[in-house]
């Protein structure tokens, strides 16, 4: 199989490697886009010190996934339904989800994957790879339903190793599903290296298998990402089916705040990788096209720090939700035996209180 | 209209009648289309339906149960028929982790209205694979409703009880029994409740606890034993979980003996569960130990053996006996 290089238009150094699309002369989408990724990267940092300070749990870290994440929430329609991974904060905190309830979500409270914004988005998806799946559903009843709309589901390098995502694949090829797959390419599955990941050429050759196009595009690039997702919902919206998209990236942090990269991977990789960083790639761009300086740099960074920190302090002032709640939302209406297990888990949470006392009552 | 059908075709009557009456509703799985499933539990529903509400699948349980969910979040009724229960096992994954979660790990914003339909059970000399009786892992699962009809008329009822639910129930269809018995079934469209237990016959001396296709066997038991003067109240379940714990404890105060049949392993069984929840709220009404008969922990044989395995109508009446002789 004959392999291209993946789709650029702006090299490491914000150079255009090829010209760039007639929009790109325009600042609006650029400013936009360059706004968000920093936004993430703030909202990202934040997220790590709380974790450190025993204000967050466990956090999977957004850094280096600015570059896809950001073009593509752009790019989607409200009306589009995103079924993410557990590294996507950015595409939901674009298409709505309120800063402070990310946090919320990564604070361990299910709120955070409740607010009405969120619409139909899917909530995060723990288990490797079981969101495609469920984004072929969401296709499949826009589908029957003869609606214009488009599902957008991401994954990990390491999740395209799972069943679930070859059969998503398969039936998204076979019904000519309306769904964008994006796997993140950043080369790390944890401690697990692309190369004995898979030894696919590119990941983007298993949607050759499935009868769907699949490209493989720089995702450090937003404005190759950008053209990339666009191709995609427009196949999509017209009823040509599928599209599998390879962003390739590089993981510039740890797989989760519990776990230590340094133990796997080399200081030097991480050195060369980031001078592929996003963020500094369209910064350049930007300031090569006069869309930028200094004074707006220091402006933006200043507001999204600002916003950033407002959100945190709303996160920290909220109540954990009442025990009830975990019985609330098990069914629409609960059984006898739910009702009776509330009472005691009520009572067990007052203060002396213990769950035989309920039980006994 | 009447109909005098068997379960299978009580399936079909209530797939049909449900698909008419509410647009949202879809079946997919393999098979179902063309073929109207292995058993012919959806024959004929795609003529009827088209191929957007009936869709044949490829051959992928994993994928079956995760597209169903992302049609139900899209508030599409999907009804997904798993070929057999011995097969389900790669969907588990879609149906514990997301299927009964979604609700919940939205607060509602979300919500998971599906049936997954799968025969189960023993009994027709079926290849390896094609007979357990898993219920109890399922009945386990915080945020799924089980359900098990034992009849047609409760097939009819309870199937379009579970496409009305709006969260997750797995119907398991005792295959056994499927063509075994005939049943004028109205179809009507009215739903039996999911979550009460159906009793078959009313007796004073001992409670016998069933379901599927043990509730057959049960109910010989019964009548043998009427013949020798033992009244014998028989339950069906119907549904597994949640159960309906009141009535099963109100005949337990009443007749002061429980026997509890089902073919499933023993261990960790629903049998476990029911006789826990006696021991927990009804004790001293007991005149005698509680006796399960069940599928041994082994296996599900292979079928030379498995009428071994499989309780029978004498099983239940050497317990029963056991029972009310306990002094």
């Amino acid at each position: 199989m004959k392999t291209l290089p993946p789709l650029q238009y702006l090299d490491h150094e914000g150079q255009p490697s090829q010209p760039c699309p007639e929009w790109c002369n325009k600042p609006d989408w650029l400013l936009r886009c360059y706004h968000y990724m920093v936004l993430a990267r703030q909202f990202d940092t934040k997220a790590i010190a709380l974790q450190r300070t025993g204000q967050l749990g466990t956090y999977a870290s957004l850094l280096g996934s600015e570059g896809i994440d950001v073009p593509v929430a752009l790019s989607m329609k409200s009306t589009d339904v995103l079924v993410p991974y557990y590294r996507n904060h950015a595409c939901q905190i674009i298409r709505g989800m309120p800063l402070e309830e990310a946090f919320l979500y990564w604070g361990g409270d299910e709120r955070g994957n409740s607010s009405v914004q969120m619409g139909e988005d899917f909530p995060n998806a723990v288990p490797i790879a079981t969101q495609s799946l469920h984004a072929c559903g969401v296709a499949s009843a826009f589908k029957i339903r003869n609606q214009k709309r488009a599902a957008v589901t991401f994954i990990g390098d390491g999740g395209t190793s799972k069943g679930d995502f070859m059969e998503a694949l398969n039936v998204a090829g076979v019904w000519q599903l309306p769904v964008v797959f994006i796997i993140n390419n950043n080369q790390w599955a944890i401690s697990i290296p692309r190369q004995i990941q898979s030894a696919a050429a590119q990941l983007a050759d298993k949607a050759v298998a499935a009868g769907i196009p699949g490209i493989q595009v720089d995702g450090n690039d937003p404005i190759a990402m950008h053209e990339a997702i666009h191709n995609a919902l427009n196949r999509a919206y017209e009823g040509k089916g599928a599209t599998l998209i390879e962003a390739v990236s590089y993981r510039l942090g740890d797989h989760t705040t519990a776990d230590d990269a340094t133990r796997y991977r080399s200081n030097d990789e991480l050195k060369s990788a980031w001078e592929r960083d996003p963020i500094k790639r369209l910064r350049n761009f930007l300031a090569l096209q006069n869309f930028w300086d200094e004074s707006k740099e220091q402006a933006l960074l200043q507001e999204t720090h600002q916003l950033v920190q407002e959100a945190a302090n709303k996160y920290i002032e909220i109540s954990p939700q009442k025990i009830d709640s975990i019985f609330d939302y098990l069914y629409a209406e609960p059984n006898s035996q739910l009702i009776e297990q509330k009472d005691w888990a009520i009572v067990k949470a007052m203060q002396g209180g213990s769950h035989f006392e309920g039980e006994s009552s | 209209m009447k109909h005098n059908v068997c379960l299978l075709e009580a399936v079909n009557l209530a797939l049909a009648s449900e698909m008419r009456k509410d647009e949202e509703v879809v079946i997919l799985g393999e098979d179902v289309g063309v073929n109207g499933g292995v058993f012919r539990a959806t024959a004929n529903l795609r003529d009827e339906f088209g191929l957007k509400r009936v869709m044949d699948t490829p051959l992928a349980e994993t994928m079956i149960a995760g597209v169903s969910i992302g049609m139900a979040s899209q508030g599409l009724k999907p009804i997904a028929e798993i070929q057999f229960m011995g097969f389900i096992f790669p969907a588990l994954e879609q149906i514990i982790c997301h299927a009964a979660r979604l609700r919940n790990r939205t607060r509602g914003r979300l919500s998971c209205p599906l049936v997954i339909r799968a025969p189960f059970g023993g009994g027709i000399h079926a290849p390896e694979h094609h007979s357990e009786s898993t219920e109890a892992l399922l009945a386990h699962i915080p945020g799924l409703k089980v359900v098990v009809p034992s009849s047609p008329a409760r097939a009819y009822g309870l199937l379009l009880a579970a496409i009305r639910d709006p969260d997750p129930v797995i119907f398991l269809e005792p295959k056994r029994i499927y063509r075994s018995q005939q049943q004028e079934v109205e179809d009507n469209a009215n739903a039996l409740p999911i979550g009460s237990c159906f009793t078959l016959r009313e007796g004073s001396d001992i409670t016998l606890v069933s379901w599927g296709a043990m509730i057959t066997e049960t109910l010989s038991a019964a009548e043998s034993l009427s013949n020798e003067g033992v009244n014998c109240e028989v339950i069906d379940v119907a549904t597994i979980s949640p159960l309906d714990v009141e009535t099963i404890l109100i005949s337990v105060r009443k007749t002061g003996r429980l026997v509890i049949i089902h073919e499933a392993p023993r261990t960790g069984g629903v049998g476990a569960d029911i006789s826990a929840i006696v021991a927990e709220q009804a004790l001293l009404d007991l005149q005698a130990p509680v006796v399960r008969v069940t599928g041994y922990d082994t296996v599900m044989p292979y079928f030379r053996l498995e009428k071994h395995y499989l309780p029978n109508s004498q099983d239940i009446i050497d317990a029963v006996k056991q029972t009310v002789e306990f002094v």
